[in-house]
């Protein structure tokens, strides 16, 4: 049985909605609080969406700082598989295991909906499970979602497969019509180097039911039970 | 010291007030006990003017738990879970600040459902803005769009839905109305009401601030040219701590160690320990020095009055304090003791070794004056509205109108910056009759909607009542709900106006009508007066918020049209009532006549009848015909699928603006395949349902036979333009 840790920061507000996803997957699951030092045994970490620390100062700046996190980097320079989403994804990058920024919407406003995204590679242990192409219908929630990075960084995302998702239209057209936040390059997840960090914007756990939407987020889960 | 005229009057209290106050102490007031009578004694906390009349409403039958009287109404929906729900104006903070207005009323609905043992499961709101054109709209919709979001997204509770109108009556005296539902264990709930002697009072959440001083006293109070002067009454909200405290209090809730729990809103510290003391028929005494405050050398006065936000009063049982310390610890709050509870019945504060007020608790609660004020009850206008009359135009051309005002436009702008998925189990989002939320982790589910029709209560209060009480039931029904109970809201003018309070009262009796015949009661809610300036009233606006129950998942409707070649039929008669219709004020800037009337004996028939057809999965999608009429829906129903409509001409000779735009009640858009037609017919013949076959649903062409002709697309992009236009960052 698979065992994965959701790590939970005061403020964090996606946790169970994981933590429910997981378990429907057979996933044995913990719920790590934030000021504990050590981690259980586990074979993926999830940081889930939210607002830890209410966002003050910078969103997920003040989680980056918190007595686990410390042992969730140790764990992901081990090569421990790790998935941040939306707040996740602000937290891995503050704590600097992924690069690049997430800046604020370019619209100025809150953003809540459903997107699509398309599948540049499935070349993974998170995306194993879809096809390389496919157009994925998910939600997402965020203020601060606008990824940037620099040139140099960018080039070595995208020449080394290490952008899976990129906003789109239902077509599967990548363009700036369907690009919600003004991530460059339509960029809605990135990996680092090695693939086994990955930090996504869209909530792959909110389509994880048909009868709240589709299952268009499951494939995630999947792919990560080998 | 004794306090002066002066400060009787800035205090919001008559003369005959403080003659009252006077003989309750057997003496003069001090200042801090002026504050506190004046907390007390204000339209918003005492009711002083709505109380004789919100008596009539029916608030009880087998499913409530909890009526009106506590933080939040209760129901049962079985299986031991309970609904607890509220909805709560915040209109005049809204006004002077939009974002922390909205925000904090967000963030005090929803302590009052947690304060309860219930975690929320769902926000709604209804929010009324004055015309697009009035140079205020702009700001203030940004602002109060982006305070709910910006709270309810942080605590993390979906936002499904709700209502945004527009209508010159709001210009300088916008509406905003939150609505919180949470989900409980029946056996679980908690209440204010104080037990015991000696029990320790504990103060737990943020720090007392100065903000929000005197908030409830300002809310109890019309508007002038210099209100923008009261901004520091206004809160400032921190859903951070929201979501700390909700956390921590649940937490807590999960053993016995709480008596009796009671959020500090309005009116803060005051109001909260009153309300414990009160019910329970104790005293209480507090120890002011204790209170945690945020900024130095704060006064009796200014803690006493503070309205600052995310603050909980709790009574515990003996020798729980260290458990329910640590969880406090846990989540970094504040915890301490101020106080305890006595056998005096008095409120006693003591600051710096200092008794500082004494006042019997009855004085401030039970003995709060009640007023019974002067009405008239208006009669009002009964003609028709001559159609003959109006300037010719062309059917699509109005349908386009309507479409896109400010008042029929999709609202996406809004709800895009609402999270309305997380918590992941919202099955229907905003957009449709009702949103349907699922009970965590049960196959069974909950509709809840938010309805107002301030134009239909302006014209004529009592029909306009009863008309928002159907629709609200109406519109549980549309997406296969059960209707349970409903929560109010309602908003006025000044009670001191002998017709506002007329509006109040036929208002209320039209309501009380509704829900009695439809066995809906009113088990919380909340009224909200003095929404004037310049002795400016707004149009009686009472919201409705409704909860209706659904027990299998797979029997849910929305309005999407589902497939070519499928029948709609209209279920309930279509006579053509253009009085007070979209179809006149958007195309003629008219509102002219009565509003259509209300037979709820159809009501319920056809209702029930819709019902019945949804559980047998018949009805494919559903849709109630309210504001636009017949051809508004359609379109609605049209735009939601993409899908077209063929629409049939009436078959009997009627005037088309009527019968395409009449705004008859009790009305539903059902679709169905044409196989079920028969079975259809024979049950509305037997339940005695008027119904008639009025569209079929076709490829991507919206058209009415012989009249004209639409792409859908069309009416998708006409009716998303608006607020997108309007908000445009120039």
């Amino acid at each position: 049985m698979m065992k994965s840790s959701v790590i939970v920061f005061p403020g964090s507000n996606c946790d169970r909605d994981i933590a429910v996803a997981l378990k429907k997957l057979q996933f044995k699951n913990s719920m790590v609080w934030h000021k504990e030092t050590e981690l259980p045994r586990s074979d993926l970490i999830v940081i889930p969406g939210g607002f830890s620390y209410g966002d003050y100062l910078r969103s997920g700046a003040i989680a980056a700082k918190s007595n686990i996190l410390s042992e969730v980097i140790s764990a992901g320079k081990k090569g421990s598989l790790i998935l941040g989403i939306c707040n996740g994804f602000q937290i891995l990058i503050e704590c600097g295991l992924l690069k690049g920024a997430l800046l604020r919407n370019s619209g100025l406003k809150f953003i809540s909906k459903d997107i699509q995204v398309k599948i540049l590679s499935n070349k993974s242990k998170f995306f194993k499970k879809y096809k390389s192409g496919e157009v994925l219908k998910l939600n997402i929630a965020h203020n601060e979602g606008n990824y940037f990075t620099s040139k140099e960084h960018l080039d070595e995302l995208e020449n080394n497969e290490l952008i899976p998702i990129k906003y789109c239209d239902k077509n599967g057209n990548i363009d700036l019509k369907s690009n919600p936040n003004g991530s460059i390059n339509n960029i809605a997840g990135i990996f680092n180097k090695k693939k086994n960090i990955l930090g996504m914007m869209p909530h792959p756990e909110r389509m994880s039911d048909k009868i709240l939407s589709n299952e268009d987020g499951l494939g995630l889960f999947l792919s990560l039970m080998n | 010291m004794k306090v002066n005229k002066d400060q009787i009057e800035a205090h919001g209290l008559t003369p005959d007030e403080y003659k009252k106050i006077k003989e309750y102490l057997g003496r003069d007031s001090n200042l801090l006990e002026l504050g506190i009578f004046s907390a007390m004694w204000n339209e918003h906390c005492s009711y002083k003017s709505s109380k004789i009349h919100l008596k009539k409403l029916p608030t009880k039958n087998n499913i409530v738990i909890q009526g009106p009287g506590e933080n939040a109404g209760v129901i049962d929906i079985g299986d031991d879970d309970a609904i607890v729900f509220k909805i709560e104006s915040h209109n005049h903070p809204s006004f002077i600040e939009p974002y922390q207005g909205a925000a904090t009323g967000v963030g005090g609905i929803l302590r009052d459902v947690f304060t309860m043992g219930a975690r929320p499961i769902a926000l709604m709101n209804s929010i009324h803005f004055g015309s697009p054109k009035n140079h205020k709209t702009k700001n203030l919709l940004n602002g109060v769009v982006s305070g709910i979001g910006g709270y309810g997204n942080s605590v993390g509770i979906p936002t499904v839905g709700g209502e945004t109108k527009f209508n010159d009556t709001y210009n300088e005296n916008i509406l905003v109305n939150a609505m919180a539902v949470g989900l409980a264990n029946k056996n679980k709930i908690f209440y204010s009401k104080a037990k015991g002697l000696n029990k320790a009072v504990v103060y737990v959440g943020s720090k007392t601030g100065r903000d929000g001083i005197h908030g409830a006293t300002m809310a109890s109070a019309e508007f002038d040219d210099n209100s923008e002067e009261k901004k520091p009454t206004v809160q400032v909200g921190d859903p951070f701590t929201e979501k700390l405290l909700l956390e921590a209090c649940l937490e807590l809730m999960k053993d016995n160690s709480i008596i009796s729990i009671q959020d500090m809103g309005a009116a803060g510290l005051t109001s909260s320990s009153i309300e414990m003391a009160s019910k329970g028929k104790l005293g209480i005494e507090l120890d002011l020095n204790k209170v945690p405050c945020r900024e130095n050398n704060m006064t009796p006065y200014e803690m006493m009055l503070s309205e600052s936000q995310e603050r909980m009063l709790l009574i515990l049982d003996d020798n729980k304090e260290k458990e329910a310390k640590k969880i406090f610890d846990k989540w970094d709050l504040d915890f301490v003791i101020i106080g305890k509870t006595t056998d005096t019945n008095r409120l006693i504060l003591n600051f710096d070794n200092k008794k500082v007020a004494d006042i019997p608790i009855a004085a401030l609660a039970d003995k709060a004056p009640l007023y019974e004020r002067k009405f008239t009850l208006n009669k009002y206008k009964k003609e028709k509205v001559e159609i003959n009359n109006l300037k010719k135009i062309k059917i699509e051309d109005a349908l386009l109108k309507i479409l896109s005002s400010p008042n029929h436009s999709n609202k996406n702008w809004i709800t895009d910056q609402y999270d309305q998925s997380v918590m992941c189990d919202t099955i229907q989002k905003s957009g449709g009759d009702s949103a349907v939320v699922r009970i965590h982790n049960k196959e069974k589910a909950i509709a809840v909607s938010v309805d107002s029709s301030a134009l239909y209560c302006k014209a004529d209060p009592k029909t306009g009542g009863k008309q928002i009480v159907a629709e609200n039931w109406r519109n549980l029904i549309s997406v296969g709900a059960k209707p349970l109970a409903i929560t109010n809201c309602l908003n006025f003018g000044s009670p001191e106006k002998a017709d506002v309070m007329g509006e109040f009262v036929d208002c209320i009796n039209g309501i009380k009508e509704a829900c009695e015949f439809l066995n809906f009661p009113v088990v919380s809610g909340n009224v909200s007066f003095y929404n004037e300036t310049n002795s400016k009233s707004i149009h009686p606006t009472p919201v409705i918020g409704g909860i209706g129950i659904i027990n299998d998942l797979k029997k849910i409707t929305n309005i999407k049209t589902k497939e070519n070649g499928n029948l709609i039929l209209v279920v309930g008669k279509t006579i053509g009532h253009l009085g007070q219709s979209a179809f006149l004020y958007e195309n003629f800037a008219m509102n002219n006549g009565p509003p259509p009337e209300i037979n709820l004996l159809n009501e319920k028939n056809n209702g029930l009848a819709v019902l019945e057809l949804i559980k047998k999965g018949i009805a494919l999608s559903v849709h109630d015909i309210s504001s636009g009429g017949m051809l508004v829906s359609l379109a609605e129903m049209s735009m939601s699928s993409g899908l077209g409509l063929k629409i049939y001409k009436p078959k009997k000779l009627k005037n088309f603006y009527e019968y395409f735009f009449g705004e008859d009640q009790g009305r539903y858009l059902i679709e169905l395949s044409k196989n079920n037609l028969k079975n259809i017919e024979t049950l509305f013949k037997k339940n005695n349902v008027f119904h008639e076959i009025v569209a079929e649903v076709q490829n991507d062409t919206f058209e009415i036979e012989g009249l004209f002709s639409l792409k859908t697309k069309d009416l998708q992009i006409c009716n998303n333009k608006w607020y997108k236009d309007f908000n445009a960052i120039n």
